[in-house]
């Protein structure tokens, strides 16, 4: 099929090139821009008709060559003004194309995520979904369709919320000293060397992190319960996720309150001192206020990351759906409820399944608002400056 | 604040040089205090940077070790092929974990004498079971070896492995530790007459992931994840760049423009998790495209990496001076020419760090990757993308889950693995943005 799609492209690309080229010819004086951008096509052109049928490669690397090959004709069209107007044309319809991508993949995931919901829906009313407060969706795998279970979103709601606001505990203090410090203190050299540091934490994949909480951080928390608290805590517990996933944020965090003091005007901190201020009066008493709606819009974001962060948890946290205040007890969230509905020997078709498009729905309306408040206000923030 | 207040009586506003003092003091002491307060913030994360690397480093470093015992194998023509037919099949089928087997009880009674059927039983489950299907490879590969004794180095089995390691403590009580007295006496005594060594092992970078952590590897899961890089870049980098052009350089401010850009935004913060959900209901439900395939991942991960890609190419664009346009426009070039042969070149660096971002992005990305179901133990790597696959940080997510002290370590080893390559990735980004921005 895709072999098929990629010849097709081929010809079609060479044809297209070589007439456009033909019509192109008479007002060209110097051949070498022509035979230049013919080999580009042409030659990519005969290397993927030969791969299809002699050497048996993937479609999707001739359709790959094929696109390469047709861009490098477009690119090395020659100059007649008529021609090159059209082509202008075609290029900025595409380039306009490739940016409404954007929309469609947008529109694909509400869509999706909608039309799969509303199909679960049909099997559990809204209001059992939004404010149940039990989660015990039984196995579709008994056959028994009649025999829904229930879907109550509390229990999930409330783990998730639970363990972003452990986390935000950890990472937002600890974020904001640092950021405090790279920003106001810090020499030339000790920001060169500290903010990198900081970044690595960023870039770590976050399943090391779940790692890290599952066989590190869950069983010490537990054996520190045990033996300080006489608690009997499982190793899974909701202090473990939230404190990794805090770790997690913390470069988040100090990185973008950092960008928030920094883009305070230097007239500002400069008129603080020169008033007598010490570094510290000039933080507390003017650039904090100043940077106060950025750095609040930058605690929205890291929350909507907490709240949509995935594999800590899932390792981590623990499956029971329960509402509990105890830190030490397991419990679970909207993503690992995602995961667990939709891997596994599920029928499709059931509510069982189902349910995490209405859980996915939930979590992108949620996540959207904040990061939309966020960046508005990091926007309104930022003109204001300028 | 404004209003008119009595001006101060004479007396209050003589303070003495000490009180000045002392509130300068004071002052200054609070400003030492927030700054002490900001470095121990910073020291505190680079801890637990250390404390992160350390755990990892503990667990998973010694998993680039495998112990191995030497056996003489009995690989004599009657075994193996009695009618001297050559014929691969037979070959195949003969019994060689009878001969493995063999060959450790022979060499335990050598030091233990007679040993009982019991005993026969733990010392033969001293060498991995997968190590008769090794045997069989080789005598397939060489067929020279066929009718000789031939001594090879065989994987053992994973207890010993974490015995030899230190991971097992050796003065708990016999019936609770997985190698009991008589093997750890056979261990010691292969030990000391250099039959059994630890090498690198190279099982974990050329074979897939296996039942048996002792020979289990990464290859799937590494030539996985380069088949969704490889599609990631084929897919987001052109169409990525395509859009960042266009709304960099063609577009003018309006509604449509505007709500692109908002889109794009608010793209690069959906949670991960949900570009899954949407690649479940959209690749495999509709489009039946198979499931577990890198062609899926792939294109999950391009959509996840696409507003990144976005951004930072609209950031690069921005960053070409514009006495740059204004030389081509002189000189008669299209507005489409001027971008394509005089912008676009310039703004490359920038473009491959922003690409060389979203590659890090698409190579630590788990949770999509297992909800179209790539949380799979794929036994032969392959490079189709059509074929069920797995990735790097899937695996981890797998092999963590997974009981035994073996599969614990082979998750911290492919972890150590996927950090070296997504900080080098890091690194090589940073290192391209420094020497870009000191060229403008």
């Amino acid at each position: 099929m895709t072999n098929l799609i990629g010849l097709a492209l081929i010809v079609l690309l060479s044809v297209g090139g070589l007439h456009v080229r033909a019509r192109a010819l008479p007002g060209i004086t110097t051949g070498t821009l022509t035979a230049y951008g013919m080999a580009l096509t042409v030659i990519p052109a005969a290397l993927a008709a030969v791969a299809v049928y002699a050497l048996d490669i993937p479609g999707f690397v001739i359709i790959a060559l094929a696109a390469v090959g047709g861009a490098a004709a477009l690119l090395s069209l020659p100059s007649t003004a008529a021609l090159r107007k059209r082509i202008d044309r075609i290029a900025i319809v595409l380039l306009a194309a490739c940016a409404g991508l954007a929309i469609i993949i947008t529109l694909g995931i509400v869509l999706s995520l909608l039309f799969e919901a509303l199909r679960f829906f049909s099997f559990v009313a809204p209001w059992d979904f939004f404010f149940g407060t039990v989660w015990d969706p039984r196995f579709s795998s008994s056959g028994d369709m009649t025999e829904v279970g229930q879907f109550g979103l509390l229990p999930l709601l409330w783990g998730t919320l639970y363990i972003s606001v452990v986390a935000l505990l950890l990472a937002v203090p600890i974020g904001l000293l640092c950021a405090l410090y790279l920003a106001e203190y810090a020499t030339y050299w000790q920001r060169a060397t500290l903010k990198p540091a900081l970044e690595v934490l960023a870039g770590i994949p976050t399943v090391v992190y779940g790692f890290f909480a599952l066989v590190v951080v869950g069983p010490a928390i537990s054996n520190a319960g045990d033996a300080l608290l006489g608690i009997q805590a499982s190793a899974s517990n909701a202090l473990a996720a939230g404190l990794v996933l805090g770790v997690m944020l913390i470069p988040f965090v100090s990185s973008l309150s950092d960008d928030m003091l920094v883009s305070v005007p230097r007239s500002m901190r400069d008129g603080a001192l020169a008033l007598g201020a010490t570094r510290g009066e000039a933080l507390s008493q003017v650039i904090l206020p100043a940077a106060a709606p950025g750095i609040a819009a930058g605690i929205l974001l890291a929350a909507s990351r907490a709240v949509g962060e995935t594999m800590i948890v899932v390792m981590a946290a623990g499956i029971v759906a329960s509402i509990d205040l105890n830190p030490f007890a397991s419990m679970t969230t909207i993503t690992v409820k995602i995961v667990h509905q939709l891997t596994g020997d599920q029928v499709f078709n059931s509510p069982q399944s189902l349910v995490a498009f209405a859980l996915g729905l939930t979590l992108f309306v949620m996540t959207l608002a904040m990061n939309v408040i966020a960046l508005q206000v990091v926007r309104k923030h930022r003109r204001h400056r300028e | 604040m404004n209003s008119p207040s009595p001006p101060p009586a004479p007396a209050q506003t003589a303070i003495t040089a000490a009180q000045t003092a002392r509130i300068a003091q004071k002052r200054h002491a609070r400003n030492t205090w927030l700054r002490r307060c900001g470095l121990a913030g910073i020291l505190l994360s680079i801890s637990l940077i250390v404390i992160l690397f350390g755990a990892v480093l503990t667990i998973g470093l010694s998993a680039f070790w495998q112990t191995r015992i030497l056996l003489e194998l009995d690989l004599s023509i009657e075994r193996i092929d009695p009618d001297q037919t050559g014929d691969a099949q037979i070959i195949s089928k003969a019994n060689y974990r009878a001969i493995v087997q063999e060959a450790i009880v022979e060499k335990a009674q050598q030091v233990t004498g007679a040993l009982s059927r019991q005993d026969r039983r733990a010392i033969r489950a001293l060498v991995s079971k997968i190590a008769p299907y090794l045997v069989r490879d080789q005598v397939l590969d060489n067929r020279a070896l066929i009718g000789t004794r031939a001594a090879l180095w065989l994987p053992a089995n994973n207890d010993v492995d974490a015995w030899v390691k230190g991971k097992i403590r050796r003065d708990i009580e016999e019936s609770r530790r997985p190698i009991n007295a008589l093997q750890a006496r056979v261990i010691d005594d292969l030990m000391a007459t250099g039959r059994l060594d630890r090498f690198f092992n190279t099982d974990f970078f050329t074979r897939a992931a296996s039942s048996y952590p002792e020979v289990s590897g990464l290859a799937s899961a590494m030539v996985g994840s380069l088949m969704m890089v490889l599609i990631v870049v084929a897919l987001a980098l052109p169409l990525g760049v395509a859009a960042a052009i266009y709304l960099e350089e063609f577009a003018r401010p309006s509604r449509w423009v505007s709500l692109i850009e908002i889109n794009i935004n608010n793209l690069a913060a959906v949670p991960s998790i949900v570009f899954g959900v949407l690649g479940l209901a959209v690749f495999i439900n509709w489009f039946h495209l198979p499931r577990s395939t890198p062609i899926v991942g792939g294109l999950v991960l391009t959509l996840m990496t696409l507003p990144t890609i976005i951004i930072a190419a609209r950031a690069a664009l921005q960053a070409v001076p514009h006495s740059i346009r204004q030389a081509a426009f002189g000189l008669g070039a299209s507005k489409v020419q001027t971008v394509f042969h005089h912008v676009l070149p310039v703004a490359i660096p920038g473009i491959i760090t922003g690409l060389i971002i979203g590659i890090t992005q698409a190579v630590g990305e788990t949770a999509p990757l297992i909800m179209i179901g790539m949380a799979a133990f794929i036994p032969e790597a392959s490079f189709d993308p059509l074929s069920p696959a797995t990735a790097l940080p899937v695996q981890v997510y797998m092999l963590a889950g997974l009981p035994g002290r073996g599969y614990t370590e082979l998750a911290g080893a492919t972890i150590i693995l996927l950090l070296v390559l997504v900080l080098s990735l890091n690194s090589l980004a940073a290192f391209l943005r420094h020497r870009f921005q000191k060229r403008l």
